[in-house]
């Protein structure tokens, strides 16, 4: 059972305390949308061996919505950082590059 | 026969005579005795049967690792099956039982297994059970199911009690061996938060029975010091029966303790299941001795030889009077020594090892043993004891050079490091050439949150098993973790300590190594399971190469010790046979828990009562008062119906509900829908792409109906919407969707339309919420209050704030019966007595409570869908007909595109219909319309299925809902639904609406 730590209220808390919903930094394809983007965006998620950035929700603390960039073999967590952004920040890209040299996931390295 | 001794008994309080029953026979032992020492104290050598070839099994170890000696324990609400003698603490009374024969322990008839065991090999029921299949139902698997299993299942309620326990260190020792204590004293010092946990009862582990001296001093002395020195630590907390059961991800803990098990009249819970948090984790789990594989070598007086010593030493038990010592190592020479000086007869130590061993050998001889060097056991004689063994040459075929009367074999085949704790959370191991065992390869620890090493294992446990070894080994062990944890050690040099092990082992995985067939028929790897060397050559040969397959074809080391003791001869004998190293084989995966823990720890409290929290609405004691027969919805109890009477049936109840709702009065408690205020300058936008129908057009104080999807296009709940404001509305949800919608809200609020407006509560909790429905409903409320309700002042789909019985409450006019109906919501507080108001008020109109039934049947017959009903995750509101709640104004919604692809605006989809059985019965819930043909699996074609099927007692007739495909279009067909019982049900497919289709009623 992992540890994480909410970036919104600052609380490091069990597993249990938290949701994870699946692939981070999404862009919502709706109508007008090709089959193919729409359908990607439904049903094509990264699975990697490795870094990557996932959604997590504080359920049973504060209820906000985070990012936690862990690595799903070894499940170290590199960081988390709040949801309302469309890419990394810069220090957990850093915190990434130092641990995992020459990591990518997606369009982001 | 095993006997006791007059003197010795470490462990034993030979002032305390405990009695206990075995297989009904009395017995008797001493405080300090395990169940183990006690059985064989009174020559019970004989424990049990073998769970495939029912061959007579003895006790093999003196702890864990023991794979035979397993009881039915206690009576009643109390019996536990499967106990482990070695590890089971004797106490006065204890009551126990063999398990796995029939009729009885010395005359078993599952034995004759026993002599087809050449036609009985690895993989036989596999190959054998597989055809004709009737054969399988009718003969074979009733003939397994009466010849398998161990201990029997209680029957009776568990009558202890369980906890669970949460704790947090910075290191954590497991293990109270010398290495554990040494480690934990090292970290105590550093002035870490410390939890020393060691599964007997004992300190010391193995060190007292062996001896060895630390700085000089005698080691149970040494053993004695730093357990008071420990206790003295205000940072230090020991706790003895409580076992490591199991390492997990970023440090997770869980440690299993035995309360009462040894006293179990003492109150209390008598498991604890510890949850711990531990920055650094200290593995001083120690090793575990390994059998040797020779002919024999399963029947009841072989043992390892280090069981023999313990027995001995910490007992005062005699195994017999005669032991022949077979090892491989240097070890198994101090039971030898052990025996001889209490007075025992050794006939023979025979060491495979050409060289033998150094000193001890020296001090054997001295005493009068023969050694016989590169000897092994050709064949052990007897039947349910040892008789004798016949030695040969280790390195020949098995000749026998001569007999040898005895009546203990005591082998060793070498150590294996106890690695399961280090290898639960992904330690990696090495090949240990020397000592031919797998060890902890310290560069490849578990890892933690951030990457860091969070176990370090120490001792025997690490591969230093040798007592000078393992003194250094744990001392920098606890030292590490300390330091990893954050802590300063303190300066100090490692004690010294001295050891008698001087000449390397010699890896014996077969004995002798050019054994023929027959022998290695005779060689057990696996006691409890039968797994012999040749099942698992058998099983190399049909290519079952894989260790992990190899297990699973031979069950070796599924047994209820996992392998303790059979695992790595297994894994030797396997690589041998595919021609590879032993690294190479691997071994199988290590998981948690290290030894069986009870189920009622792993339950802590949580059963009965308080299994989960229950959710009560403000009227709940009015219902549990009144009668109420309770569903659980969710973690909320909603009567399902009330029972006017002790003797009235339930469907009566539901029927006798609906008509006088529809008659006159009904009442229900609705509060555990879910309320959602949604508030902001954006809210209105934001509603318009969460519900399907347009809601930014909703007036201040009127209600809409909508409907919600998933981002895939598929219903995921609906209710009523009441704008209160121009910037807020409250957004009624299904009762088991109210946190899951909050949640959906909040995900597409947080995450995709982070910069918009508006702010989601879920008030569900705040407010009770009553309907009052029937075409009195009018009336009773005009008596609570002085407010305008007439038809024009609140209109069907409207709400007003007003004031009821002196309560401040919110109206809201909409019907999910057809029926006039009004939600009142109050306070929560106030439910209760509006709710009681509401019954007074209501008595001249003989109002009666409903429960969730009637509410189900009354929705059915106005055609109204429910979530989870119509819907089940693939139906779009297409699917239901409900076209018209989906705004074609909106460019956008969550679930719009998902609507426009091909598979979902396919017209051919099962659509929402009515379905009225010919002959007025009604139709089985879920159950299928079939139409012409079968498909590819042989299975009749089908056309649509029922979602909702009730006895409306309104129609005096049985009435469905259904998805039918084209159904919309095929009004007045007959359809065939074909029942479990083969008989088939005709039903016309009609509107969904069978009552009032043009709502008159609710609109008055």
């Amino acid at each position: 059972m992992m540890i994480l730590t909410c970036p919104c209220c600052g609380v490091t808390g069990e597993e249990t305390e938290f949701h994870q919903g699946g692939e981070a930094h999404l862009t919502r394809f709706g109508p007008g949308s090709s089959e193919t983007e729409f359908h990607d965006y439904l049903f094509s998620k990264e699975n990697p061996k490795g870094v990557h950035l996932e959604r997590w929700r504080h359920a049973y603390g504060c209820g906000k919505w985070f990012i936690a960039a862990r690595n799903t073999v070894t499940l170290e967590v590199y960081g988390t950082y709040a949801a309302q952004t469309t890419e990394p920040p810069q220090d957990i890209k850093d915190t990434l590059s130092a641990k995992v040299p020459g990591w990518s996931w997606r369009e982001f390295a | 026969m095993s006997t006791r001794l007059a003197t010795g008994g470490r462990l034993l309080d030979k002032g305390r005579a405990l009695e206990f029953t075995f297989n009904g026979k009395r017995l008797k032992g001493y405080e300090g005795d395990t169940l183990a020492s006690a059985l064989l104290a009174n020559d019970q050598m004989m424990v049990g049967r073998s769970f495939k070839y029912h061959r007579p099994r003895g006790i093999v170890a003196s702890g864990a690792e023991e794979p035979n000696a397993l009881f039915n324990m206690g009576a009643g609400g109390k019996f536990e099956p499967n106990q482990r003698a070695t590890t089971t603490e004797l106490f006065d009374g204890l009551t126990c039982a063999s398990q796995n024969h029939w009729p009885s322990l010395e005359f078993d008839i599952g034995a004759i297994n026993n002599s087809l065991a050449r036609f009985l090999p690895a993989g036989f029921y596999y190959k054998m059970f597989m055809h004709p299949r009737p054969l399988w139902k009718h003969v074979y698997e009733p003939f397994i199911r009466q010849s398998a299993g161990l201990g029997k299942a209680p029957r009776d309620r568990d009558e202890d009690t369980y906890e669970h326990f949460y704790a947090f260190f910075d290191v954590v020792v497991i293990g109270g061996g010398i290495a554990g204590l040494l480690a934990a004293r090292e970290a105590g010092r550093a002035g870490a938060k410390v939890l020393l946990m060691e599964q007997t009862a004992h300190w010391g582990g193995r060190a007292p029975v062996d001896g060895g001296t630390v700085d000089g001093r005698p080691v149970d002395k040494v053993v004695e010091e730093i357990v008071s020195e420990l206790n003295e630590m205000n940072n230090v907390t020991l706790r003895t029966r409580l076992m490591g059961a199991g390492v997990y991800d970023h440090g997770y803990l869980m440690g299993y303790e035995r309360l009462t098990d040894h006293q179990p009249q003492a109150k209390g819970p008598r498991h604890r299941l510890w949850r711990i948090r531990a920055a650094q984790i200290v593995t001083a789990t120690g090793a575990i001795e390994r059998p040797l594989s020779f002919a024999g070598n399963d029947i009841p007086g072989v043992m390892l030889a280090s069981a023999v010593r313990d027995y001995a030493v910490d007992y005062g038990v005699s195994i017999g009077d005669r032991t022949v010592v077979v090892t491989n190592n240097d070890d198994a020479y101090l039971t030898a020594i052990t025996l001889k000086k209490l007075g025992l007869d050794v006939p023979a130590i025979i060491d495979a090892r050409p060289q033998g061993a150094g000193a001890l050998a020296e001090e054997a001889k001295a005493l009068g043993i023969r050694i016989e060097t590169g000897k092994g056991v050709a064949k052990v004689k007897g039947g349910r004891r040892v008789t004798g063994v016949a030695i040969c040459m280790q390195a020949g075929e098995g000749a026998a050079l001569e007999e040898i009367a005895c009546d203990v074999v005591a082998m060793s085949g070498g150590w294996s490091p106890v690695v399961h704790l280090w290898s639960h959370c992904g330690g990696k191991l090495l090949w240990d050439n020397e000592n031919a065992m797998f060890k902890p390869d310290v560069d490849k620890a578990p890892t933690g949150a951030a990457g860091e090493a969070f176990v370090v294992a120490a001792g025997a446990a690490n591969g230093a098993l040798k007592l000078a070894d393992t003194v250094a080994d744990a001392h920098a062990a606890g030292r590490k973790a300390a330091k990893s944890a954050g802590n300063t050690p303190m300066s100090g040099d490692a004690p010294k300590a001295d050891s008698s092990l001087e000449n390397p082992m010699q890896p014996i995985w077969l004995m002798p190594q050019g054994a023929k067939y027959e022998l290695r028929a005779k060689a057990w790897l696996d006691y409890q399971n039968d797994v012999k060397v040749s099942d698992v050559q058998l099983a190399a040969r049909e290519g079952f190469e894989s260790v992990e397959h190899a297990k699973r074809y031979t069950t070796l080391g599924m047994a209820t010790d996992q392998g303790k003791l059979s695992n790595i001869n297994g894994l030797a004998i396997l690589s041998d046979a595919l021609d590879q190293p032993i690294p190479q084989t691997g071994t199988t995966t290590f998981r948690p828990p290290y030894t069986p823990i009870s189920m009622g720890a792993i339950a802590g409290e949580a059963r009965g009562p308080v299994f989960q929290p229950l959710r009560r609405t403000p009227m709940h004691d009015w219902h549990e008062a009144n009668s109420a027969y309770w569903e659980p919805v969710g973690h909320w109890r909603r009567p399902y119906t009330f029972r006017k009477t002790p003797g009235e049936a339930i469907d009566a109840a539901v029927s006798r509900e609906i008509t006088q709702t529809r008659q006159s009065l009904g009442l229900l408690d609705a509060s555990t829908l879910g309320k959602l205020v949604v508030k902001g300058p954006d809210a209105g936008k934001f509603l318009d792409m969460l519900y399907t129908n347009m809601m930014s057009t909703l007036k201040p104080g009127r209600c809409r109906y909508g409907l919600m999807c998933s981002e895939n296009g598929f219903l995921m709940d609906d209710g009523v919407v009441a704008r209160l404001d121009e910037d807020t509305f409250l957004c009624h949800t299904t009762t088991g969707g109210a946190d899951s919608i909050h949640a959906h809200m909040e995900d597409w609020l947080q995450c995709e339309w982070w910069d918009w407006n508006v702010y989601v509560a879920n008030l569900t909790e705040q407010y009770a919420q009553i309907g009052v429905v029937g075409p009195n409903a009018r009336k009773t409320l005009e008596k609570l209050s002085d407010d305008d309700l007439s038809a024009e002042a609140l209109p069907f789909m409207a709400w007003t704030d007003i004031t009821l019985a002196g309560i401040k409450a919110r109206a809201y006019r909409i019907s999910f019966s057809g029926e006039l109906s009004y939600e009142i919501a109050v306070d929560a507080g106030q439910g209760r007595a509006l709710w009681d108001k509401l019954m007074e008020a209501g008595a001249e109109f003989g109002v009666t409570p409903y429960g969730t039934e009637a509410l189900h049947v009354m929705r059915a017959e106005k055609g109204f869908i429910m979530i989870g009903d119509e819907t089940d995750g693939t139906v779009i509101p297409q699917d239901l007909c409900m076209d018209w709640a989906i705004s074609k104004k909106k460019d956008d919604y969550l679930g719009k595109r998902a609507q426009a692809r091909s598979f979902m605006a396919n017209t051919e989809r099962w659509k929402l219909v009515g379905l009225e059985t010919i002959d007025g019965s009604v139709l089985p819930d879920g159950a299928y319309a079939v139409t012409d043909g079968t498909n590819a699996n042989g299975q009749r074609n089908t056309q649509g299925r029922v979602t909702s099927s009730y006895h409306s007692p309104t129609l005096g007739r049985g009435i469905a809902m259904g998805l039918v495909h084209n159904g919309p279009d095929r009004m007045g067909q007959v359809i065939d639904i074909p029942k479990v019982d083969g008989t088939v049900i005709k039903a016309k497919i009609v509107p969904p609406v069978f009552y009032d289709p043009e709502g008159k009623k609710q609109n008055v």
